[in-house]
């Protein structure tokens, strides 16, 4: 199927990923993203996979641990506090070197918070969450095409690398609906078992052994490492940008999923009065564009970062430009969602009075 | 929500880009429930309504609340039945129609949404009318494709009223 379908974006994303060949679902009802979940538990049945509402997060997420030891593609999606409580699962399937997608519909927060659109939960899958030294490739999609299309990179990326991917969104594009297409369908019968997944000896001589514990310091040091360079390797291939109006541009406003969206509008109306504005969209946040963003330095007068969360985005924007522009940043909590004229007002306050 | 549905789907199916955007929070269940709808010829950035073009308002608290926001130059419809209120600015078109005293004549004050769905199509009509007939056919389906006929019926009578008696203030 080719043809465009009008579809919600918790449901257009659930079917991206059986279309990018996800068999397994396990998960628990939160709002902004139950039907994620609904649908799965409609559609995993018609195409022989398998749905289980599990009795809570925590359980959701070990049983998709589970699944990703057996080597197949399995995904669990909730929204904010249902991701905090599968962080101590994120850690051991990091730990253990296995694949798996998880999509985070991010509400408001901290706490119970509200279902209001938010990005509150950047640090989160960026830099934490659980505890160790790990980390996950986080694709933020800016529009439903783009979550669906998104979902077969996820986990070709998660097989490749053996690692978690996320994918965080928000409530906006969960529940709005626009057309899609699902332009890609990955023929499960393709897929080949791992050779480290645990499905039995089937005659070969040594065990496969899954586990994220080691009790000797030399050899975690060692796993640690191993770790550390395969992440190494995701930041020196995977990082993705769009640069939307930049040939020209004098300014730049930094922001990713939802808010990049709306601030497009902004730069169109900056390009109607003659400012020279355009966009930077990190599609991956880990591995952040570094390198992308850094080569506009001494090359623009300055840039805003723009976010549904307090100066989260902005840390990693910070990191990448340090002094080398002006950097300014707007933001909102709480589940508001500015409008393309309330962020032009900030830009223009922050980087052209004044100058 | 409904006639939100109908004029993206519609859109799509002319090839147009759509996005509607619903309120999801508490309000679904009444009060200010609402969509916001963008039907455009290039891709949609923003898919917020801060500055609509136009509303359909159904009840007080939304006249309330949407009035103002119109965009200068838009247009506001709005269910007099229900809405005894005035809008007071000169800078957009208000259009009053008593659309669910409309409906209930038809059958039923659940056609309410379709009759100012008419009045919308015959203001500003982003989209045809036989792309909104069509995208009925495919939201009531089965047992409700019986309905197909009334709804349309709803929507001619919103395009007639406009046509013959509408009490539109600009």
């Amino acid at each position: 199927m080719s043809e465009k379908v009008l579809m919600k974006g918790a449901e257009a994303l659930a079917e991206g990923a059986i279309r990018a060949g996800c068999r397994y679902y396990f998960g628990y009802p939160i709002t902004p993203q139950n039907e994620t979940p609904e649908y799965m538990s409609r559609r995993m049945p018609e195409v022989g996979g398998r749905f289980v509402q599990a009795e809570s997060e925590i359980a959701s997420i070990n049983m998709v641990y589970g699944a990703a030891c057996a080597g197949v593609r399995v995904m669990t999606s909730s929204s904010s506090p249902g991701i905090s409580l599968m962080q101590e699962g994120i850690s051991y399937i990091s730990g253990s070197n296995v694949p798996c997608v998880v999509m985070n519909v991010m509400r408001g927060g901290p706490g119970l918070g509200n279902i209001a659109p938010a990005q509150a939960d950047y640090f989160q899958a960026v830099k934490g969450g659980g505890n160790g030294d790990h980390r996950r490739i986080v694709l933020a999609p800016s529009s439903i095409q783009e979550g669906v299309d998104l979902f077969v990179d996820a986990f070709d990326l998660a097989e490749k690398y053996r690692m978690v991917v996320m994918i965080i969104t928000d409530g906006l594009i969960g529940q709005m609906m626009e057309p899609v297409e699902f332009k890609t369908t990955v023929d499960v019968s393709t897929l080949v078992t791992p050779e480290w997944a645990t499905t039995g000896r089937h005659g070969r001589t040594h065990p496969n052994i899954i586990t994220s514990l080691t009790l000797d310091a030399a050899g975690l040091e060692k796993w640690n490492l191993a770790l550390q360079r395969k992440y190494a390797d995701v930041e020196a291939a995977e990082s993705r940008l769009e640069e939307y109006l930049m040939d020209d541009a004098d300014y730049a406003i930094i922001a990713y999923g939802i808010m990049a969206r709306i601030a497009k509008t902004t730069v169109k109306l900056a390009r109607e009065k003659g400012i020279r504005l355009g966009l930077l969209r990190p599609i991956t946040v880990w591995p952040f564009p570094r390198k992308q963003i850094q080569s506009y330095a001494g090359r623009l007068k300055g840039s805003l970062t723009v976010e549904l969360a307090y100066r989260q985005l902005f840390e990693d924007v910070q990191l990448t430009l340090c002094d080398r522009m002006p950097l300014g940043w707007y933001g909102r909590g709480g589940g508001v969602v500015p409008g393309p004229r309330e962020i032009l007002q900030a830009f223009e306050e922050q980087l052209l009075k004044g100058r | 929500m409904l006639v939100g549905e109908l004029l993206a789907h519609a859109g799509m199916d002319e090839g147009k880009e759509v996005t509607w955007l619903p309120s999801y929070g508490p309000e679904q269940r009444g009060g200010t429930a609402n969509c916001a709808v963008v039907v455009a010829d290039e891709p949609i950035a923003s898919p917020l309504l801060t500055e609509p073009q136009s509303a359909i308002v159904f009840n007080r608290q939304s006249f309330d609340k949407f009035a103002p926001l119109v965009a200068k130059g838009g247009l506001l419809i709005v269910d007099s039945t229900l809405v005894e209120s005035r809008c007071d600015r000169s800078d957009i078109e208000t259009v009053y129609i008593p659309a669910t005293d409309i409906a209930s004549e038809l059958g039923n004050s659940k056609f309410t949404n379709m009759v100012l769905l008419g009045v919308y199509l015959s203001k500003v009509g982003p989209v045809r009318l036989d792309s909104v007939f069509g995208a009925l056919e495919v939201y009531l389906t089965g047992k409700k494709s019986s309905l197909i006929e009334v709804n349309r019926r709803a929507i001619q009578a919103g395009i007639d009223y406009v046509m013959t008696k509408s009490d539109s203030v600009g």
